[in-house]
């Protein structure tokens, strides 16, 4: 482990004499190993006392990606972030980052990480807690740079105690891309943010990425990982119950949704062609369909005052409570 | 800021440096610490307001040998400092394991041992300005004299007595909640102080009180005041080497203790 280590840095350092930016770093690197997996599970379980909060999970995380570890609350998201963090051991199974482990202060100064936290020490400004957290990495992001990217430049002096909710996320975000790490975990990052914080911060995850970080970002708003992540993995009671892009997880639901308010009932409308699923969905109904246009066509032909017609794509959000579905 | 350029082919290799990790740590302990009316107030005034209404106000009289004045030099440094110490580490451990903090500062590069060393160093300042604000005090309004010598020996004996209240510390930063730590704290710093006569004279306490301070290295602020009363001339029972030998044993416990919550902590979360 200690020689996969040793060998990155050997690797990083020519790069480093190509450039100074931080991108002709980390880019190289990412393509050197194989299937460009910078970090993985393998087979782990965790059990705490008699609860499982995960069972033979299997996880890659690809280098410059964003992964999405999708699931409801209690799914086991925080748990597999810890595993790769090195803050707790499978009961069973594999964890490796960066070819190491990931508990090792060599893989720590390469990893970034934005936990949930019930309380940060108040009296310490913006400034100065990144200050702090650089001083562990051996190659930070000058502090004004932090500042900058995570939009604090007005509020450095500001303790920490009298930022609004949103201001503070911003201050752990900084913390986790203080030490200019390669990857990134941020857990629940937008957790009770305001609409216009929230795409704020998803602006700043995107320009991470367009640096050539990689991210693995855990969350239960279904838009933030459709808007976002390259890769999703929907978790479930532990295990992973799907992989894919977000196109493709939604595809795993019928493709189309068609709202309309009609006099029709729903055996008459089950009968047109291409009708998947039918639901009464206040003074509509809701049809599903992989062939809206077919479907359209009879409903005009049949309903002459038929009116409020939508046709949307199935979100994640359906292909999400689908999946959750299934297993159960 | 950072002493190597990010363009210099030997940055990668460069490891923080952990000098500097400790110093920063120390600093914004420190700083978080006197920026916490609860904490700064609380640790350095309750001591000087007890000293000057009964050591200058009330000072006429004399214990033992000595003018209240100076006896209550090592009574309420013993008392600052305990305060100081225990504050300084339990309440802030207990805090930052409970509520996440430990956890974001354990999944970043800092080494363990900076965390720690930040609270000791803290705790030690506040005891070090508590125990110069009694003897400034002393001096000045209370007609205490005492060899430069001797204060200097008194103001180092008392800061030292801050290492073992800092392992008393950890052992209850350990074991006690976010919230209740302050209460659990104070369950245990009052009586001590009391029983190891930090508050009354040692000698009018109960007799039973006083055999346990003097024979079981249980009452560590006894043993510390003890060997301060020693140098000012009023020292009672029991050799200057057992006082610091109850110290040390009392410290190493609390280590254990420590330790024990520690992997306790571990397992609870993997």
């Amino acid at each position: 482990m200690r020689l996969q280590a040793l060998v990155d840095d050997v690797l990083s350092v020519e790069e480093f004499g190509d450039g100074d930016m931080a991108i002709a770093q980390v880019v190289p690197i990412q393509r050197s190993r194989a299937h460009g997996t910078v970090a993985e599970i393998q087979g782990a379980s965790k059990n705490f006392g008699s609860v499982r909060a995960l069972v033979d999970f299997n996880f890659q995380v690809r280098a410059g990606e964003l992964t999405a570890l999708l699931g409801p609350n209690g799914a086991g998201k925080t748990t597999a972030i810890k595993l790769l963090l090195g803050l707790a051991c499978p009961t069973s199974g594999r964890v490796s980052v960066f070819g190491a482990d990931p508990a090792e202060a060599t893989t720590r100064t390469r990893v970034g990480a934005m936990l949930q936290v019930g309380r940060v020490p108040e009296s310490l400004r913006a400034a100065e807690h990144i200050d702090l957290f650089s001083s562990y990495y051996p190659n930070p992001l000058p502090i004004s740079e932090t500042l900058a990217i995570a939009g604090l430049e007005e509020l450095r002096d500001r303790k920490f105690g009298d930022l609004s909710g949103g201001q503070k996320q911003r201050v752990l975000f900084a913390l986790a891309i203080c030490g200019n790490p390669d990857l990134l975990f941020l857990d629940e990052p937008t957790v009770g943010l305001d609409v216009e914080a929230r795409h704020l911060l998803w602006q700043e995850i995107r320009n991470l990425l367009g640096r050539g970080k990689t991210v693995v970002l855990t969350t239960h708003y279904l838009e933030e990982a459709d808007a976002l992540a390259d890769r999703v993995a929907v978790i479930n009671k532990g295990s992973i119950i799907a992989e894919g892009t977000p196109a493709q997880i939604k595809s795993r639901t019928a493709g189309k949704k068609i709202r309309c308010v009609t006099q029709l009932s729903a055996a008459v409308i089950r009968d047109i062609k291409g009708v998947i699923d039918v639901q009464a969905d206040r003074e509509a109904v809701v049809i599903q369909s992989n062939h809206p246009e077919s479907v359209l066509r009879g409903l005009l032909s049949l309903d002459l005052e038929i009116s409020g017609i939508e046709v949307t794509s199935a979100g994640l959000e359906d292909a999400f409570l689908a999946l959750t579905r299934e297993e159960k | 800021m950072a002493s190597v350029s990010t363009t210099m082919p030997a940055a990668t290799f460069a490891r923080p440096n952990p000098l500097r990790i400790c110093f920063k740590e120390a600093k914004y302990e420190f700083l978080k610490c006197l920026r916490l009316p609860m904490y700064s107030v609380s640790t350095m005034l309750f001591p000087i307001m007890f000293y000057v209404l009964f050591g200058l106000v009330m000072g006429r009289q004399t214990i033992g040998s000595i003018s209240t004045s100076v006896y209550l030099i090592p009574a309420y440094g013993t008392f600052g400092v305990m305060g100081a110490s225990l504050f300084g580490t339990a309440a802030t451990l207990a805090g930052d394991r409970g509520l996440g903090w430990l956890q974001v500062k354990r999944a970043s590069p800092m080494p363990i041992y900076a965390y720690f060393l930040a609270k000791v160093v803290t705790s030690v300042i506040f005891s070090t300005v508590d125990v110069l604000a009694l003897l400034t005090l002393g001096v000045a309004f209370g007609g205490v004299h005492i060899p430069t010598l001797v204060a200097a020996k008194l103001v180092l004996t008392l800061v030292s007595g801050s290492l073992p209240f800092c392992t008393m510390g950890l052992a209850i930063g350990y074991f006690a909640g976010p919230t209740s730590a302050p209460a659990v704290i104070n369950i245990f710093y009052l009586p001590m102080s009391f029983c190891s006569g930090l508050w009354m004279p040692f000698m009018f306490l109960p007799k039973f009180v006083q055999k346990i301070a003097v024979f079981l290295p249980l009452l560590p602020p006894y043993h510390l005041s003890q060997l301060v009363f020693h140098q000012v001339g009023a020292g009672q029972g029991g050799p200057i080497l057992w006082h610091w030998e109850s110290l040390l044993g009392f410290s190493l416990v609390c280590l254990g203790i420590a330790w024990v919550g520690h992997q306790r902590d571990q397992k609870a979360n993997g």
